[in-house]
């Protein structure tokens, strides 16, 4: 039974196809900071894994979460808190965030895989609509205010990220890849083939053998670690962590990042992030017009652009991409 | 005293629970009879809830009409609205997945709120409450405005019209005929994709009556309905969105949840509803009145 299993693995995934645009994507992450402003480049990253690990669920699962802020924040607040109170070294407090973002996941996870499609996601926005709530409220999240100077500290404990923002996007972008790494190993192994069949048709891969919903919850819980990496590292890039990443309109943000880019694909989430980040940034002096266009390109993508960047670019190319 | 709390206080959120109630009733009942012909969950329900409030604004500071004449010309005006919002993208999303739908509406929500906080700012602005419903009368237990038992009427008729229409007459029956298949009742000669359109615009006229109800009470702003439909999201759920009987009584129900949780244990008000849906999950997926998958 496994022999056949394993020739058409080989046929469908093609990691060496891949090759270039991970070189492509690595070389433009190194020459990038002498091009563009580094600490812009630091929240185009982080928003980029966000995204990665956000489409892991939507792309590959066909798992619309509604409520990823939640673990992106409470990333967020996990690793400023570590920081600035308990006094962690960068490294262990975006580790610590990473591994209560998945901790989270399992809980919310175990409570939303329970109904499928457009529940799943009503229930995942409910539920990180309720922690955004308890965040409002909660003492050690600084309420309206969030947790502010949060220092950089020193890596390793000799190597100071405060100093010189490249040190800083040096050490974001090795997280980055890493995070990215994981999910592409993820996605191109039997258990990413495994979540595409279940994305394709569940009842087939039931009536296969597989635990459909221990699938959905391991990758629940990788995507929400991974969130929590991006989160975590962003509230060090920023010193700050608040209200405004475990709030609804961040979860939309991640899901417009990944529906632009083209959910599915590998690489369309990060083109995502960086479209997005940049029109944030420009449209930044207009106020809620930024809301207006994001509302706008939600229309435009989901009436005609439903592959994608990525999706129509490796339409073209008639290579995954 | 009911356990050491004062029966003002009691009464008293359990008639803003009651309100809150007939708001989620009316909110949840427009999403499941739209999410039942269309297969669409409607997320702009909550923006078009603050669009019927910003009509009735707009009418009595521009126009002069009051409360009598928006409650009439404002689901009216959304209901078009959203006839042309039907007939121009969501009948494209036909036969897609109906996450897409979910997301056309959440941009469309997007849109609507960021062009109305341009506009106004996210404060918000009042509305005067009409002078026959002003006032009150005193209870020997508390003070009863009577604008609130008006509220709770105008819902509760609302509701139980709407099922009595679903159930009782010759369109609620092509309604239910074409939730459960479309294509046959386009067979028996009814012209389905105008049902389609009718029932878009009628779920959304309601949330806008909601608007006009709740803009006296509460300030009409922006961003009123933003977060009001993510709580009736969570009443849908636990509600199921089968039945529209269901979503009414949920939505009472937990309206009144929310006011007593506000008596007895304030810090968890905001979130006891989204609690009540988690525990539903584990105990019954399907929701209190939905169909076991």
């Amino acid at each position: 039974m496994s022999a056949p299993t394993v020739a058409i693995e080989r046929v469908e995934t093609r990691p060496k196809s891949q090759r270039v645009p991970v070189i492509v994507l690595i070389a433009l992450i190194l020459i990038a900071p002498w091009i563009v402003y580094p600490v812009f480049l630091m929240k185009a990253l982080c928003f980029a894994l966000f995204a990665c690990a956000f489409n892991l669920l939507l792309g590959y699962a066909g798992l619309l979460s509604f409520g990823h802020a939640l673990f992106f924040g409470a990333a967020g607040y996990f690793s400023a808190y570590a920081a600035k109170i308990w006094g962690w070294p960068p490294e262990l407090a975006i580790l610590g965030a990473a591994l209560t973002a998945a901790a989270l996941g399992l809980i919310v996870g175990a409570v939303a895989i329970r109904r499928q499609g457009i529940y799943f996601a009503m229930i995942t926005l409910a539920l990180a609509q309720m922690f955004y709530f308890f965040c409002l409220r909660a003492p050690f999240t600084g309420g309206e205010d969030g947790i502010q100077g949060v220092p950089r500290g020193r890596l390793f404990g000799f190597l100071e990220l405060g100093r010189h923002p490249i040190t800083m996007y040096y050490f974001v972008s090795v997280i980055f890849v890493l995070g990215f790494a994981l999910l592409h190993r993820t996605i191109h192994s039997p258990f990413g083939q495994v979540l595409t069949a279940i994305r394709e048709n569940e009842p087939r891969a039931i009536s296969l053998g597989y635990k459909t919903n221990h699938y959905k919850l391991i990758a629940f819980v990788i995507s929400a670690g991974i969130s929590g990496l991006a989160g975590g590292t962003k509230a060090l890039v920023f010193q700050l962590a608040s209200l405004t990443d475990v709030h609804w309109g961040t979860s939309g943000e991640v899901i417009l990042m990944t529906l632009i880019g083209g959910m599915g694909t590998v690489f369309g989430p990060i083109a995502g992030a960086v479209f997005l980040t940049t029109l944030e940034n420009y449209l930044s002096q207009l106020g809620s017009w930024v809301t207006v266009t994001e509302g706008a390109i939600f229309v435009v993508c989901v009436l005609a652009f439903r592959r994608g960047m990525f999706g129509e670019l490796s339409r073209l190319l008639k290579r995954p991409l | 005293m009911v356990l050491a709390v004062p029966i003002q206080a009691l009464f008293g959120q359990l008639l803003i629970g009651l309100i809150n109630g007939s708001f989620y009733a009316l909110l949840s009942l427009g999403l499941a009879i739209i999410f039942g012909l269309l297969n669409v969950v409607n997320f702009a329900h909550g923006a078009l809830y603050m669009l019927g409030a910003f009509v009735a604004w707009f009418l009595s500071e521009k126009a002069g009409i009051g409360y009598w004449g928006a409650m009439v010309v404002a689901p009216l005006a959304v209901g078009i609205f959203g006839a042309i919002v039907e007939r121009l993208f969501l009948r494209r999303l036909s036969g897609l997945d109906p996450l897409y739908g979910l997301l056309l509406t959440f941009g469309l929500a997007l849109i609507l709120q960021g062009v109305f906080s341009n506009w106004f700012g996210s404060s918000g602005m009042p509305y005067e409450m009409p002078a026959r419903l002003q006032g009150g009368r005193a209870l020997p237990f508390m003070f009863l405005p009577n604008y609130r038992i008006w509220v709770i009427g105008v819902s509760l008729i609302i509701c139980f019209g709407t099922w009595a229409v679903t159930e009782r007459t010759r369109l609620g029956s092509w309604l239910r005929a074409a939730t459960e298949n479309a294509a046959l009742v386009s067979a028996f000669g009814i012209n389905v994709p105008r049902m389609i359109t009718i029932t878009y615009a009628l779920g959304v006229a309601l949330a806008a009556l909601a608007g006009v109800l709740a803009a006296p009470i509460y300030r009409v702003s922006p961003l009123m309905g933003a977060d009001l439909i993510i709580v009736v999201f969570a009443v849908v759920v636990i509600g199921g969105m089968g039945s529209i009987l269901g979503s009414i009584v949920t939505g009472f129900s937990l309206g009144i949840l929310e006011g007593l949780t506000k008596v007895f244990y304030p810090e968890a008000s905001n979130t006891v509803i989204f609690v009540v849906m988690a525990i539903v999950l584990l105990v019954r997926p399907a929701g209190l009145f939905g169909k076991q998958a």
